[in-house]
């Protein structure tokens, strides 16, 4: 087990940057994703930190050693890949043993290490079968298992459950987490999903065009975003963001969305929001925070009207669609007292979760 | 929130460049063996060239071999203007044509029947494999001997004659050639069938939808083709024997054993230009030629 | 009345008409007209000659009388036939074992350089193999010629002792296999470097975390993953090296004292030079039997291969 830093990273690919100064820091035993969009750097970033790619400039630490030019070989750590890469012609045993066998590990003990991995992943019956009799769920275990029997100081992640369908992800998410709470290594995970990030994280380290945008827990960049691109890229559905322009109303505040609608500002924030008066920004507000408007309005909450563009029926819940000013906004409602397409319904917007953003920087106020 | 790291020990340092001291390290050495095998793999057509421009006089003064000292173009301008040497040229050119033409055509219409699926198409593929296999010195004897009772019963004089070859080249040539192009023509979708056959299209028409699509593997087998016929040396040396049947690589080492003098100078430019076509063709067509030598065994 | 029998008629010369179409058209019909050029090919030139060889093995050198095994049991018994069978072994198994491990060799340093660059490698590489082997045997010869051996100025230069290339029998046999591996090697190269293009990249990534060295990385997962094209190539080359003619025949002509003859020249100097047809014939059915051998092999290997794809 072991801590993990990274101290301005940057890397570059034949003058296209992919990584643009990272810093982090991972703490022993931490789960920590890794998560953004295609092209954001995140697999780059890891695979630096094992070793397969060498990093521009910056360095990289595991435990205290300075390991950047030290190759993948010399490096404690173990990865499970998104393809697998498991060897075609070995069986699922030898697969696991592979890393013990090249470090001449006794035999006893090789036995001994993957059984017990094999019983954690619940793989024991498959140790004799090769990769191509396996199914894509059972593949993925097996990598883990090779991971898991190294006992190394990191793990490392590399998008694993993209390759399978739906129902197994959410299968095997849990199994990952409940993994680590038993195998308690550090971990660096790279996804795309965000789900992924919030249910197995740490901490979400959330990256975007090589940089990082926000680094904290799962509850911190879901209630907190730093910047438009935290606040539209966590949760889903995604937070409704919609151009709107600041008020001033004697000692209030207002946010004016369009003609017909403008909500007003919680006390609490509008100390932070004064020095905005008169700009143009963006006003973010997540769909769980409109809500069907019933009986008395609570305290920086607003009610307000809007004739419904789009029902959709989730069963647990009803997502209602109105639009402002051109913009489709989202709500989430009980499916009790949803109205229909047309009508015009009662919503209640709890503005003490609204955020601001400036358009200029992207960053949330 | 990034929390201060406790940085005793930590030398920081900035690291450029992006290939590991391994990867360079591993780089070098390739360079080096690499180069070390072209050295060995070149220098006998180096060597060619340089004792082509050689006068007999600097050869037989067994000066250092590996040097030009008086460059002389005498050996090709005896050779060009030699009559033997361009009979033997002009009699490999046309062998060689002749058989790409006769095997093109053969092992064209034979590849196309597999897509049809016919009874025998899988025994036709191992059929065609095996008869690759079969090497041409287990077959001229036989062959010989066939020809020479021809000419006995019939009087049709069929040996030593340089198209009796166009003949013969052929059981060389398309077997493989058929295997090459039948692995091209599987990758051509099905659909392309169905879409023509729907457009009434009657297959003598299809030509123009499959060949252009199946060019490359045409261009393929051509040249290999092409290379074989053209290096073709025991055919040529079992079958024809008089110097103006011969084609040139029966030429030109005839020429030699038949002497007593060698004449090193003109023999090497002589395998210099006996080697020119195929090399050319290499030079310019190198993907094509290489995708037919691969056809072979990877398209199993 | 006629005219119902005069439509019927050409109703039926119609319908006629129409199986006759439907015939030619169908699919297995044409399929094997097709084929037919490509069998008539075959069946002459390969299938009846080798056939033809057998009984042409069984006749006298006269071809007047048959003499059974006669032939078989004159070869069986003369010292230079044995020699020839353990020349020609000797030749086919030494040279491929060398154009595979330069092969592989190879292959492994060509796949190490940087994309773009490969191209030209791999171009200078192949020469070896696309000169015409008549053609750069006779180079050879000259390099190994007894009075002005190329090879023999550098040793005088570097007071290194003359060497008898093609006049002492062991260097012969030496100089004949270097010859057949230096214009095969390239074949295996590209090959060998196909089929290492065609083992995943992360296959390698993993196994450098799981600890392998560079040369680990080669026996537990290139070997393995290539072993099928290793096994096909290596039959084809002993197939092709062992049924070897030019090389021997341009470069000792299976001399000194039959010390490097294979069955392919010595059955054309009975044959062709010696005017012995049937004998000629019997020393050329001795490669049958392991050419059969090697041929089964690869078979099975390609359909291993056609399986696994």
């Amino acid at each position: 087990m072991a801590q993990v830093a990274l101290r301005n990273i940057v890397k570059t690919f034949d003058k296209t940057p992919a990584v643009q100064g990272i810093d982090l820091d991972i703490a022993d035993r931490e789960f920590i994703v890794l998560v953004g969009p295609s092209g954001c750097g995140k697999s780059t970033t890891l695979r630096m930190i094992a070793g397969l790619e060498e990093a521009t400039s910056g360095e990289i630490y595991i435990g205290d050693q300075l390991v950047n030019d030290v190759p993948p070989k010399d490096l404690d750590i173990a990865m499970v890949f998104q393809n697998y890469a498991l060897y075609p012609h070995m069986t699922v045993f030898e697969n696991m043993s592979f890393g013990l066998r090249l470090k001449k590990f006794p035999k006893a003990e090789i036995k001994e290490r993957v059984q017990g991995a094999a019983r954690i992943l619940d793989i024991t019956e498959l140790l004799d079968r090769r990769p191509k009799q396996l199914s894509g769920g059972q593949r993925q275990r097996v990598a883990m298992g090779r991971a898991i029997v190294r006992n190394p100081k990191v793990f490392l992640f590399d998008e694993p459950l993209s390759n399978l369908d739906a129902k197994l992800r959410v299968q095997m998410r849990t199994e990952i987490k409940k993994i680590h709470q038993k195998v308690t290594t550090t971990t660096v995970y790279v996804t795309h999903d965000q789900v992924e990030a919030m249910t197995l994280a740490d901490r979400v380290v959330i990256m975007n065009a090589g940089r990082i945008d926000q680094i904290g827990s799962p509850h911190e960049v879901y209630h907190s975003p730093k910047t438009q691109f935290v606040a539209g890229f966590i949760g889903s559905p995604t937070m409704n963001m919609l151009p709107c322009r600041l008020v001033e109303n004697g000692s209030r505040l207002t946010v004016r969305l369009s003609d017909w609608l403008s909500l007003p500002v919680p006390p609490s924030r509008v100390a932070r929001y004064r020095a905005r008066v008169g700009k143009e920004l963006t006003f973010g507000l997540r769909p769980e925070h409109i809500i069907e408007g019933r009986g008395d309005v609570p305290p920086g909450a607003a009610a307000f009207e809007a004739p419904l563009d789009v029902v959709e029926p989730m069963g647990m819940e009803t997502m209602v669609y109105f639009i402002v000013d051109g913009v489709e906004v989202c709500g989430r409602v009980n499916p009790a007292a949803a109205g229909r397409v047309g009508e015009s319904m009662r919503l209640v917007a709890d503005l003490n979760q609204m955020h601001l953003i400036d358009p200029h920087t992207q960053m949330v106020i | 929130m990034t929390t201060a790291i406790a940085d005793a020990g930590h030398t920081p340092g900035v690291r450029y460049g992006s290939i590991s001291q391994g990867r360079r390290r591993t780089l070098y050495w390739s360079y080096f063996f690499l180069i070390l095998f072209v050295i060995v793999f070149l220098t006998p057509p180096v060597y060619m060239f340089i004792t082509s421009l050689k006068s007999s006089a600097e050869i037989s003064a067994a000066s250092n071999p590996w040097w030009v000292y008086n460059p002389t173009l005498s050996n090709y301008a005896d050779l060009l203007t030699q009559k033997t040497y361009l009979i033997f040229f002009r009699n490999s050119a046309v062998v060689s044509l002749c058989v790409v033409t006769i095997t093109m055509l053969i092992s064209v219409l034979a590849a196309f029947s597999p897509r049809m699926k016919f009874w025998g198409s899988a025994t036709l593929a191992t059929g065609v494999f095996l008869a690759y296999l079969i090497p041409d010195t287990l077959v001229f004897i036989p062959l010989f001997k066939t020809f020479a009772f021809i000419h006995d019963k019939r009087g049709i004089e069929l040996i030593n004659h340089w198209w009796v070859l166009i003949i013969l080249l052929p059981t060389l040539t398309v077997p493989f050639c058929t295997w090459i192009m039948i692995g091209y023509f599987a990758s051509i979708p099905k659909e392309l069938d169905e879409a023509a056959l729907i457009d009434g299209a009657v297959y003598p028409d299809a030509d123009k939808i499959f060949i252009p699509v199946a060019l490359p593997g045409i261009i393929a087998a051509m040249i290999f083709c092409f290379t074989v016929s053209w290096a073709n040396f025991l055919y040529g040396l079992a079958f024809t024997t008089s110097a103006d049947q011969l084609t040139l690589p029966v030429g030109i080492v005839t020429t030699l054993i038949r002497g007593d003098v060698y004449a090193w100078g003109q023999i090497m430019t002589g395998a210099l230009l006996g080697a020119a076509p195929p090399l050319i063709i290499y030079a310019f067509l190198m993907d094509y030629y290489i995708a037919g030598l691969t056809a072979g065994a990877t398209k199993g | 009345m006629a005219d119902v029998v005069a439509r019927d008629l050409t109703l039926s010369t119609a319908h006629r008409r129409l199986t006759m179409q439907k015939f030619v058209r169908r699919k297995s019909t044409i399929a094997f007209f097709m084929c037919l050029p490509l069998i008539l090919v075959v069946a002459c030139l390969v299938v009846y000659p080798a056939f033809y060889s057998i009984s042409l093995a069984m006749m006298n050198k006269s071809m007047q009388h048959f003499v059974g095994f006669g032939n078989f049991a004159f070869l069986l018994k003369r010292n230079t036939f044995w020699m020839v069978v353990e020349q020609t072994v000797l030749f086919a198994v030494t040279a491929v074992i060398f154009k595979a491990l330069i092969g592989f060799i190879a292959a492994h340093f060509v796949h190490n350089l940087p994309a773009k660059g490969q191209r030209k490698w791999r171009g200078m590489l192949l020469i070896p193999w696309v000169i015409p082997p008549a053609m750069s045997t006779l180079a050879w010869f000259w390099l190994f010629d007894p009075s002005y051996s190329a090879f023999n100025w550098v040793f005088a230069q570097l007071g290194i002792p003359q060497v008898a290339w093609l006049g002492n029998p062991y260097w012969a046999r030496f100089a004949v296999i270097l010859v057949n591996v230096w214009v095969g090697s390239p074949f295996f190269l590209i090959m060998y470097l196909a089929a290492l293009k065609s083992v995943p990249e992360q296959l390698h990534e993993a196994a450098m975390i799981d600890g392998a060295s560079w040369w680990q990385k080669i026996w537990y997962i290139n070997l393995p993953m290539m072993s099928n094209i290793i096994q096909i190539t290596a039959l084809f080359s002993l197939i092709v090296t062992f049924a070897n003619f030019d090389i021997v025949k341009i470069l000792t002509n299976g001399g000194p004292v039959d010390q490097t003859h294979v069955f392919a020249t010595w059955a054309f100097n009975w044959a062709i030079s010696g005017n012995d047809i049937p004998l000629g014939a019997s020393v050329s059915l001795f490669m049958a039997p392991i050419l059969a051998l090697a041929a089964v092999l690869i078979l099975r290997n390609v359909r291993q291969r056609g399986n696994e794809a």
